[in-house]
């Protein structure tokens, strides 16, 4: 347990970065985890040379989410969109920096998905799909 | 009288750590844990006499024959049938109100019938209402629940007429604890010409049930949350109900005659246990309701009340904490849901885990009724006859500490 709520994403959770929505944004998804009631809306503000500008969340979840969410966004921002694309499962588990479960992982991935589904319209199905060669 | 200490030696698995504290198993609600006797019964029947049941001549079958039919016995006593044909073996509660949703509420469910649920209600007797309401034309009411986490009976009464065939409800709430006024609502269902399904889910396992004196018409409820295993739960019904319902599923076992032309069905029960059944594991159930009358129902409904009383009482005052469902121990079961301020129900069980505590969060497949708490998702501690006072002490322990690494300013 002391593992799982290590001081980094106590301070994320505390203090979440990039926490809100954005009044302009040019891309924005609303993501439900149906196992725990969990929900993130993330705003995407991505400019002419396909760079993100601004990012911001909103929404309910556990400290893992939370965490993870906040920290997502600070990877986000200044990246272009193909570089967000290669964000994958693996960079938010290192940046957490723990072991997760299986069930705790739909948590820390949820706004990872949520940020897919709008960069870049990626399906349910896909996602899925992402998840089977884990 | 009721020697926890004795019967915690009964269950080999709580003799162990996780994350190096003793465990303390508070999710029964979810799947009770399994006492020697049942393990051993399961394991007995594996070594000594596996066999199929019912067509073999040789002398094991005829013993698993003998053992898979007295294990019926013993569970429909338990619930005080009024004969053992009336007890069908499913594999639990959710096959014993889908095979009822799908045998008679096909065979008698019409256009603008109504049937009558209620909001607290899990999904395992929701979800089949709203599929059998959907493919007759039916419609499906749900009794609203008060503040204080009972069922505003007032709005029952008044939506009660000749429409209503069928009402399903939970015996015992598996996220607010609350026990219905069931006997009386009976009553009033009977007087309109409406049958009445309980979930008897929770409600079973933790205190006495008896299907004459109640005089429900369908009773559901699983094994595995009454010290048996998981794969076996049961369907009581009376027998000129069961007489008159078509078969759920088809194929060995469930008939008497089989031409190319047509089959006719087998006697109850067996009408409707088609193909093998879970042999060992209705073994073992006969063996986990022997253990439960050797203790006593009503011992165990009082040894959970006077539990449940002291975790009301304890919890209430944790900071922050807030209870939902009755504050009266007599009126309730011993799940117990919370919330403790804004800190979400999976940090606090994951915090709780690190104690040694099992206990779950989420919306123990209530999301209806968590809407109508507007809230996403819970911490529930549920009680058996294995948990004692000093498991409410460490839970309210671990409470205080996931209070203070996950409180935010
Ligand atoms: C009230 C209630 N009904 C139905 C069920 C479903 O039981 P099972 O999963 O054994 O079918 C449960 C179990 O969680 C329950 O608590």
């Amino acid at each position: 347990m002391d593992e799982l709520y290590r001081q980094n994403i106590l301070e994320h959770y505390r203090n979440p970065h990039n926490e809100g929505t954005l009044e302009t944004y040019t891309h924005s998804h609303i993501e439900h985890n149906p196992l725990c009631g969990d929900k993130v809306q993330i705003d995407l503000l991505v400019d002419d040379q396909h760079r993100i500008d601004q990012v911001a969340f909103s929404g309910k979840g556990c400290a893992i989410s939370q965490a993870s969410t906040s920290m997502l966004t600070d990877m986000l921002i200044g990246k272009t969109v193909e570089e967000a694309k290669q964000i994958d499962k693996e960079a938010i588990l290192d940046e957490l920096g723990i072991e997760i479960g299986p069930v705790r992982l739909k948590c820390a991935l949820l706004s990872l998905k949520a940020v897919k589904m709008a960069l870049y319209g990626l399906s349910e199905e896909e996602w899925d799909n992402e998840e089977d060669d884990w | 009288m009721f020697n926890t200490k004795k019967i915690r030696q009964d269950f080999p698995i709580l003799d162990q750590k996780t994350n190096n504290k003793p465990l303390i198993y508070l999710d029964s609600g979810a799947s009770s844990q399994k006492p020697q006797t049942v393990i051993e019964s399961m394991d007995t029947y594996y070594r000594q006499y596996n066999a199929n049941v019912h067509r073999g001549i040789y002398q094991l079958s005829e013993k698993a024959s003998a053992a898979y039919e007295n294990a019926r016995k013993k569970v429909a006593r338990f619930i005080n049938a009024s004969t053992w044909r009336e007890l069908i073996f499913t594999r639990n509660t959710t096959e014993s109100i889908n095979l009822v949703a799908y045998s008679w509420g096909l065979a008698n469910i019409k256009p603008g019938d109504i049937i009558i649920t209620t909001e607290m209600e899990h999904h395992a007797n929701l979800v089949p209402w709203q599929q059998l309401a959907a493919q007759t034309g039916a419609m499906v009411k749900y009794i609203p629940i008060t503040e204080q986490g009972y069922l505003d009976l007032a709005k029952y009464e008044a939506w009660l007429s000749p429409a209503v065939k069928l009402v399903a409800i939970t015996q015992m709430s598996n996220v607010l604890g609350t026990i219905p006024p069931i006997k009386t609502m009976i009553k009033q269902a009977h007087a309109v010409g409406a049958l009445v399904l309980l979930d008897g889910a929770q409600s079973v396992p933790h205190m006495p049930v008896d299907v004459q004196t109640l005089d429900c018409d369908f009773l559901a409820f699983s094994g595995h949350k009454m010290l048996g295993p998981t794969g076996i739960g049961a369907l009581w019904s009376r027998k000129d109900i069961l007489s008159a319902m078509p078969p759920f599923m088809t194929g060995g076992d469930m008939i008497k005659r089989v031409t190319l032309e047509g089959s006719t069905w087998n006697s109850l029960p067996w009408k409707f246990e088609a193909g093998t059944p879970a042999i060992a594991e209705a073994i073992g159930f006969g063996e986990a309701v022997e253990y439960l009358d050797g203790l006593g129902m009503a011992n165990i409904r009082q040894h959970e009340i006077e539990l449940t009383s002291y975790a009301l009482e304890q919890l209430n005052q944790v900071e922050g904490l807030q209870i939902y469902g009755p504050q009266n121990p007599q009126d309730r079961g011993g799940a117990i849901a919370f919330t403790m301020g804004d800190i979400h129900p999976h940090d606090i069980a994951a915090v709780l885990d690190g104690e040694g505590i099992a206990i779950r969060a989420g919306h123990h497949c209530a999301m209806p009724l968590h809407d109508k708490l507007g809230l996403p998702a819970t911490t529930r501690a549920s009680f058996y006859i294995y948990n004692t006072a000093e498991d409410v002490d460490r839970l309210v322990e671990g409470l205080d500490k996931a209070r203070e690494l996950l409180t935010r300013d």
